[in-house]
């Protein structure tokens, strides 16, 4: 297997592994660090699958290295891993992934209270158009596969991203929410969701089989309207 | 060297997006030629007939057959978004770009047929 | 690409869809007649039909063909914002004007 060594700049180094059956990529990353090489670095956190924290580019694509086993993706026993894609590399497999979470501010992806303790609990029902839509969206962990997937992010560095745009979706279809003027207004802006162009990435490969296509172009009839009634 | 792998980068929907933005920009460069060319007709017909019969060509007709297909793909890709943009969510899409693929080509394919 | 530039370049792709699919009958027929450029001419001189349906037809892709590359030179050129917009507003000026000129040599009497 070949591993990224080094930061923006660096090369692609060869290891060899054991093969074993039901392997993971990220076990092999581990014996790698383990058995040939301490000074690898590289990022996971729950490795069971609910972290999103050991997201690296596995042969091209990616993944979740604790949900991928080798077996599906070796290609004749190789592998090629590097850091995510789309993000600053600090060291080898590890990115800086600040800038994700700055463009998950700047799309007001932050809930905006509009009742205080002393008035009653918003009622929601479960079955109401715009709770699915919510539901349909809202278990992203902000792994940041569908933002190193994504090509617009690649060519344009001021699109604020799927994930950043699917979770101002579940906001906008939240009825306790009160920051929907500002948060629309982000979308609508340049670097907003009409900067997608529906590649669907995004929703290949997120492991949480969310849409944030789908998401996106929710926000681009929403803002849409509001851009047609004077409001952004 | 740097980091970048982007060998993933062949799936269907990628495939039609590049296809979509390559034919748009091969049509814009193709419209100015277009507009001039019809503008030959403010000479009077005969500028305007002559253009006609050396495009005759079997090589130009089909240099048109490839840009009506070029067109039609444009079009019926960009149908498919605006259904995705404007009308809830359907799955399907790899199918659906692959389906408009294959209809500009046999319409082109049909004209270049009437043409011979 | 915000909601501004996003809302005329969908709004001329939908005009135009209908325009293309009738465009694209008018060449089968042309080609497959045969017809001269006297035949077309005959067809599109003092026609006040032809002249609005090409005349929308210039206006609608001169606005879509600018803002789509305006897109492709920013995500794809090294240009930053203003001097794609300028650039693509320029081709898109070319266009409406090549394009009304062409329009007016085939519909004026």
């Amino acid at each position: 297997m070949s591993l990224w060594r080094g930061a923006q700049e660096g090369r692609y180094e060869t290891y060899k592994v054991p093969l074993r059956d039901n392997q993971t990529v990220l076990d092999v990353v581990t014996f790698v660090q383990r058995h040939r090489d301490p000074s690898l670095s590289y990022r996971f956190a729950c490795r069971v699958g609910m972290c999103g924290s050991c997201a690296m580019t596995v042969n091209g694509r990616p993944r979740w290295t604790c949900r991928t086993h080798v077996s599906s993706v070796a290609k004749s026993g190789r592998l090629k891993i590097g850091p995510l894609e789309n993000l600053p590399v600090i060291k080898d497999l590890a990115t800086d992934m600040r800038a994700f979470f700055d463009k998950w501010q700047r799309a007001k992806g932050a809930f905006v209270p509009s009742r205080s303790r002393g008035e009653d609990v918003e009622r929601i029902k479960p079955d109401s158009a715009a709770r699915i839509a919510a539901d349909a969206a809202i278990e992203c962990i902000n792994c940041g596969i569908c933002y190193a997937a994504c090509d617009t992010v690649r060519w344009n560095g001021d699109y604020l991203g799927p994930a950043a745009l699917n979770r101002a979706w579940t906001l906008v279809n939240d009825v306790r929410d009160g920051g929907n003027t500002e948060r629309l207004r982000a979308a609508a802006a340049s670097g907003g969701c009409h900067a997608c162009h529906s590649h669907q990435s995004c929703q290949e490969l997120c492991p949480q089989q969310l849409n944030p296509t789908a998401s996106i172009a929710g926000l681009k009839r929403r803002t849409l309207w509001a851009y047609l009634r004077g409001e952004v | 060297m740097t980091v970048r792998d982007l060998s993933h980068r062949q799936g269907v929907l990628w495939i039609a997006a590049l296809v979509h933005r390559l034919s748009g920009l091969a049509l814009a460069i193709f419209l100015p030629a277009h507009f001039l060319t019809l503008g030959l007709a403010i000479r009077g017909e005969a500028p305007l007939e002559s253009f006609l019969r050396w495009s005759d060509q079997p090589l130009v007709k089909l240099g048109e057959s490839a840009l009506v297909f070029l067109l039609m793909v444009h079009v019926l890709g960009g149908v498919r978004l605006l259904v995705i943009e404007n009308l809830p969510w359907r799955d399907g899409q790899k199918e659906l770009a692959t389906i408009a693929a294959a209809l500009s080509a046999v319409i082109a394919l049909f004209l270049l047929a009437r043409i011979f | 690409m915000n909601v501004r530039l996003y809302l005329w370049q969908r709004l001329t792709a939908a005009v135009m869809a209908p325009l293309v699919l009738v465009h694209v009958i008018v060449i089968f027929y042309a080609t497959r007649q045969g017809m001269s450029a006297a035949d077309i001419l005959a067809r599109t001189r003092g026609s006040v039909a032809w002249a609005s349906f090409y005349g929308l037809f210039v206006v609608a892709v001169a606005v879509h063909a600018g803002i789509g590359i305006r897109n492709v030179l920013t995500e794809w050129s090294p240009l930053e914002d203003r001097p794609a917009a300028i650039l693509a507003s320029a081709f898109a000026v070319l266009l409406l004007i090549l394009g009304a000129r062409a329009v007016a040599a085939v519909v004026l009497p």
